[in-house]
């Protein structure tokens, strides 16, 4: 049987719009389901109150401290190094053997499980430095799981300014460094945040790694010694423990919410970056 | 070379390999000062490359290697030392396509000095204000400095790239086709600031049209495969050429 070209149009173009619309309609079921499950028990108290007994009562404070701890640690740490590796692989190297090397185990570290970057923090920062249990060791950890996205994101960004840009620039009698700072990272400043801004929510949403190196502590954290529970982990405990699923539930909506906030927020960046790049 | 007789940039002997390609091949070139000289010569024959010798800007690609001298005001730049910085102060260039910084007019042009150190808002603005007083975009700009650069037209964005240069007070313009991506009547009016931009710059333009090498030129120099065929006073070479192939590439015999 053969189709018409009219009619096998028309076909590709069901397929398409059938295989778009489950994967929006499981994404929207999935967002919808836990936001009805969890918003309702969303309170001020919640937001702001310490748990109690394991998590059955009381509120999640603690952990959105500990989660904007953590990975606000671990992006801190990863965003100036990822930026300057990327300068320095794109503007200041040649492609050769070395900056080959660099990408590709950027590239490998970008694929290894969270857990693998766990299991490291723990021997290395928690045991083998000493930090414990800790927001540090937590930190230092997320920096080292985010820190490959961050060059390559980085590196995404600054290929995209014009290379005339950089010429003018040069030509006008400016150095490198001078173009790069303000030619090259002013062109390219949106596309790096936006970068920066996904490996943040990364790092809000990772689990098996800061349950290895921050603990799960539920207490409000000192310093940064302190061991601290994220809200994504302190959810996995709660489901797991079969403590209140509503507290879980009310857990993943308030993550779901952040997580849609940083999102909206990159996406923002990243308009600006295709309006100024046309 | 021309009556006095001055020459601003000569080179010598000047060879340029690009990997294992020969792009140019003892190239003996003088550029006098405060005129414009044209290199004319088919795609390909190495003008853009020679063009792109006079300021370094060939150094920005890997596999080019440079061998002779290129005198400017008597000195070697090509000699150890030099600082590029200080050589492209000197010897600036307005490319092919205009390519404002995604900025506003006063940022474009103020860039140059921005970063060469001048940080006083106002003596920023006296500079930008003479710098397109230069390229005659002042009387339209005078009120629209905040203006986003790319929303200006194609011969206003070609002009704000020269005022850019301008801004950082160069001794020597290179131009690398500079009306390519302009209408016939923006070309037109390129020309004329070239023209007029002569009296104070030493101007070297290289170009596809040979009527705009005419027009414009006092000097014109001709290229073939990596060679400098011929040069001499524009009159001359349009007119009298003495070498055979320049007088068929003049004639639309070839190119």
């Amino acid at each position: 049987m053969r189709l018409s070209p009219a009619a096998s149009q028309r076909a590709a173009v069901a397929v398409m719009w059938t295989m778009t619309a489950a994967t929006i309609g499981v994404l929207a079921f999935v967002i919808l389901y836990v936001l009805a499950r969890g918003l309702p028990h969303v309170t001020w108290e919640f937001l702001s109150r310490a748990p109690e007994s394991m998590g059955r009562r009381g509120g999640i404070f603690p952990m959105i401290v500990g989660t904007l701890a953590v990975s606000g640690m671990g992006v801190l740490i990863s965003a100036p190094i990822g930026v300057a590796t990327a300068i320095y692989l794109t503007e200041y190297t040649r492609k050769g053997m070395l900056t080959t090397i660099i990408r590709f185990g950027a590239d490998c570290l970008a694929g290894i499980p969270s857990i693998i970057f766990g299991l490291f923090g723990f021997v290395f920062f928690a045991v083998g430095l000493g930090m414990g249990l800790s927001i540090l060791s937590g930190g230092l950890t997320l920096a080292l799981m985010v820190l490959p996205t961050i060059i390559r994101t980085s590196e995404e960004a600054i290929r995209a300014v014009p290379q005339s840009f950089r010429e003018v620039s040069f030509g006008l009698g400016c150095t490198r460094w001078q173009t790069v700072l303000f030619v090259v990272l002013r062109s390219a400043l949106p596309g790096i945040g936006t970068g920066i801004v996904l490996s943040l929510g990364r790092s809000i949403s990772e689990t098996a790694a800061v349950m290895l190196t921050a603990g799960s502590a539920m207490g409000l954290p000192q310093s940064l010694f302190d061991s601290s529970r994220t809200l994504a982990l302190h959810f996995y405990i709660l489901a797991r423990e079969g403590l209140p699923m509503s507290k879980a539930y009310a857990t993943a909506a308030v993550l779901i919410v952040a997580m849609l906030g940083l999102n909206l927020l990159a996406y923002g960046l990243m308009k600006r970056f295709h309006a100024k790049a046309r | 070379m021309t009556d006095n007789g001055q020459v601003k940039i000569r080179t010598e002997r000047l060879n340029l390999h690009y990997g294992a390609f020969h792009a140019l091949k003892d190239v003996d070139m003088a550029v006098p000062p405060r005129m414009i000289t044209s290199i004319i010569g088919p795609s390909g024959c190495g003008k853009s490359t020679l063009l792109r010798c006079l300021n370094r800007m060939n150094d920005l690609i890997g596999t080019a290697r440079v061998t002779g001298r290129i005198l400017l005001d008597g000195k070697d730049i090509l000699a150890g030392g030099t600082a590029m910085t200080s050589l492209r102060r000197r010897v600036g260039m307005v490319f092919q396509r205009p390519n404002p910084f995604p900025l506003s007019v006063f940022d474009n042009v103020s860039y140059g000095p921005r970063v060469h150190g001048e940080l006083d808002r106002r003596r920023l603005a006296g500079i930008v204000e003479s710098a397109l007083r230069a390229t005659g975009l002042w009387e339209t700009l005078k009120d629209r400095l905040n203006e986003h650069a790319l929303s200006l037209s194609p011969e206003q964005q070609q002009r704000l790239c020269i005022s850019r240069l301008v801004a950082v007070e160069p001794e020597v313009l290179l131009m690398d086709e500079p009306c390519s991506a302009l209408d016939p009547i923006a070309t037109g009016h390129v020309e004329d600031l070239m023209k007029n931009l002569a009296q104070n710059y030493t101007i070297v333009i290289v170009t596809h049209n040979m009527q705009q090498a005419a027009r414009v030129s006092d000097v014109t120099a001709f290229m073939y495969l990596g060679r400098l065929i011929e040069s001499g006073p524009t009159k001359d070479i349009f007119v009298k050429p003495k070498e055979k192939q320049t007088e068929d590439y003049i004639t639309g015999r070839f190119g």
